[in-house]
């Protein structure tokens, strides 16, 4: 099956304006734990579809306008939906810190922008979703930056362009217990000093 | 003659301002069935007294989950001498034990006494006179609740420790994490670091002086040793990479600490008298979550060097390493019994991760929380009560199961989300 994570990604920002009040929290809550027995991958299907759904909506009115471009003071091709310099965050599978294909062409885009601006420094903050032991969620989300700069150095990023930092579960992008906050929180933000 | 013994409450704490207001309240979820009947009568106290003694007494022994203390208005009778006391009373309104006692200022001090009967046969049990300012009363308070649990239940109390534990207010921008320490029934909150970036990880020195935590202040990991008496602190760890799950070797002169500045996450112990740095472990995998045993020989630690995060035991001077957990695809930060013969973790399987209890011995695991979403056990000094929180979204309580997973407690604070309570030694 090929899930289309290029529209969830722009869908993100939308979201988050929409996932935030406390009663949508506990509503959420109720949700996941009702969602657990049915598995992982039937509430992962489900969650990406209505991303792809809210993206596709959104999209043309400009889904930037929300905020979602955190490095848009660099030039108008951080703020341009067209251009893959746009999307600022790279987001995981389960238990997983293996780049997915639809994520390739955006770090492929920030390698070439570092590449060619070597005085530029990337932070990649990497993340893990609420499930288990905090510290070890430090160590997945190292995983995940460092698989991100393993991609970005195989395409002329220099060491000294990266910071590396795991926040593991302790900074959700998106609050509840369920599926559809868990796969917004497995991620690797890329902020641009 | 009554027996009277005489102990003195030092003020450790005097440079913290009380703070007479609880951040939190104890609600008994699941308690022991034979609970115990037991009467603790407002103690005789000239002029105004900052704290009622037998107030919180009476909740500590009944938030225990042991004790089912009588309310204050179906007393019979407010005696507080023993030659007051009309037993036959107490018995005929279902008491087994009474408490009484006395707080009389002398000069700055108080005098406090109180002695424990029991109603059957009038005979007493316990009897002791203390001295206390004003500012330590409540902390008296919970020395007088231990000594009546242990006298009457026969394991030590808890009442009189103090639990640290991380709160989160806001989000985004403008989130606030606080790393706090207040006493064990909630009261006298202090915060001992404040930061817009996240905290983790508070581990207590084993004399409870000191806290080793981890904070991103400065947008990256570091690892920090803070007195709390002066809030002097010093950075021990700013690595490259992970610093992270600091843990103090019982003798206080280490700590146990993740680091992956070589590559993947090792468990080092750093010493705190020469700086000295040792790598214990040596893995490609995920190594992380060290915990000394209370003998200082070995750590244990969580691994997915198999796949799956594991606990691993290894020697505190580095070795070969033994997996030690086998059943459940998850187990995982570790936090052993004061005695050494129990490891607390998390335990998960799928979506649904619950605190159990290894039996070092044997290799048995028994889990004792119903889950989904608990974390971060951290056992209390008498070994019989494993604190842990349970996270929900932005939300968390704190809760309490003891050994036996017949009692259980959630603690309800004020701030919505509150995590990774550690118990003072």
């Amino acid at each position: 099956m090929k899930l289309n994570k290029t529209l969830l990604a722009l869908a993100i920002s939308v979201l988050f304006l929409t996932a935030c009040s406390d009663d949508e929290a506990d509503q959420a809550l109720t949700d996941g734990s009702q969602m657990g027995a049915s598995g992982i991958n039937d509430a992962s299907t489900g969650g990406l579809n209505n991303g792809a759904g809210l993206g596709g909506s959104q999209f043309g009115s400009g889904a930037g306008g929300a905020g979602g471009y955190g490095n848009s003071r660099l030039g108008p091709e951080f703020s341009d939906p067209n251009n893959p310099l746009s999307k600022s965050t790279i987001y995981f599978m389960l238990d997983s810190s293996q780049i997915q294909p639809d994520f390739e062409p955006v770090i492929a885009a920030h390698a070439r922008y570092l590449a060619n601006h070597p005085n530029q420094r990337l932070a990649l903050e990497g993340h893990a979703d609420e499930r288990g032991s905090r510290e070890y969620n430090i160590a997945l989300g190292e995983n995940r930056s460092k698989s991100v700069a393993n991609l970005m150095r195989a395409q002329g990023v220099s060491d000294g362009q990266l910071d590396l930092v795991s926040y593991g579960e302790e900074k959700p992008a998106a609050f509840g217990s369920d599926e559809s906050a868990w796969e917004l929180n497995r991620r690797v933000e890329l902020v641009y000093k | 003659m009554k027996r009277i013994k005489k102990i003195v409450i030092i003020g450790l704490l005097g440079l913290f301002a009380p703070l007479l207001r609880a951040e939190m309240d104890i609600e008994i979820t699941e308690g022991i069935e034979s609970a115990l009947p037991i009467a603790v009568v407002p103690f005789a106290q000239q002029g105004p007294a900052p704290v009622s003694i037998s107030s919180v007494v009476s909740n500590d022994l009944g938030h225990s989950g042991y004790f089912k203390p009588m309310s204050e208005q179906y007393m019979p009778g407010r005696p507080t001498t023993p030659e007051a006391i009309q037993f036959e009373q107490w018995k005929s309104v279902g008491q087994n034990y009474i408490v009484i006692g006395q707080a009389i200022p002398a000069g700055n001090q108080y005098n406090v006494q109180f002695q424990l009967f029991d109603v059957n046969n009038g005979s007493q049990l316990l009897g002791y006179r203390m001295t206390s300012s004003a500012q330590d009363l409540r902390r008296t308070a919970h020395h007088i609740s231990d000594l009546i649990f242990e006298k009457l239940i026969g394991k030590k109390g808890v009442f009189s420790g103090r639990i640290a534990y991380i709160t989160s207010s806001g989000q985004g921008a403008s989130a606030t994490h606080r790393l706090q320490v207040a006493d064990a029934d909630g009261f006298n909150p202090q915060t001992i670091a404040t930061s817009s970036e996240p905290l983790m990880s508070p581990s207590w020195s084993p004399d409870g002086r000191k806290m080793a935590y981890v904070s991103f202040e400065r947008k990256t990991a570091a690892i920090y040793v803070q007195t709390l008496a002066t809030g002097q602190r010093v950075k021990v760890a700013e690595f490259p990479g992970i610093n992270g799950a600091p843990s103090w070797s019982p003798d206080g002169s280490k700590l146990a600490l993740t680091l992956s500045k070589d590559g993947s996450p090792d468990i080092y112990v750093l010493n705190l008298i020469n700086n000295s740095l040792t790598k214990i472990t040596n893995s490609t995998a995920i190594d992380t979550e060290p915990t000394w045993s209370p003998d200082g020989s070995t750590i244990v630690f969580t691994s997915d060097r198999g796949g799956k995060p594991q606990l691993y035991r290894v020697s505190s001077q580095g070795g070969s390493e033994k997996r030690i957990t086998f059943s459940g695809s998850y187990n995982a930060r570790a936090s052993f019994s004061p005695d050494g013969k129990n490891i607390a973790m998390v335990h998960g399987n799928g979506n649904d991760y619950r605190i159990a209890v290894l039996d070092v011995a044997s290799g048995t695991i028994n889990v004792l929380t119903s889950g989904p979403t608990d974390e971060s056990p951290s056992f209390a000094p008498n070994g019989d009560l494993i604190l842990y929180a349970s996270q929900r979204g932005s939300g968390g309580y704190l809760a309490a199961v003891s050994l036996d997973g017949k009692m259980q407690q959630k603690l309800v604070f004020d701030s919505n989300a509150v995590r990774e309570p550690a118990w003072s030694p």
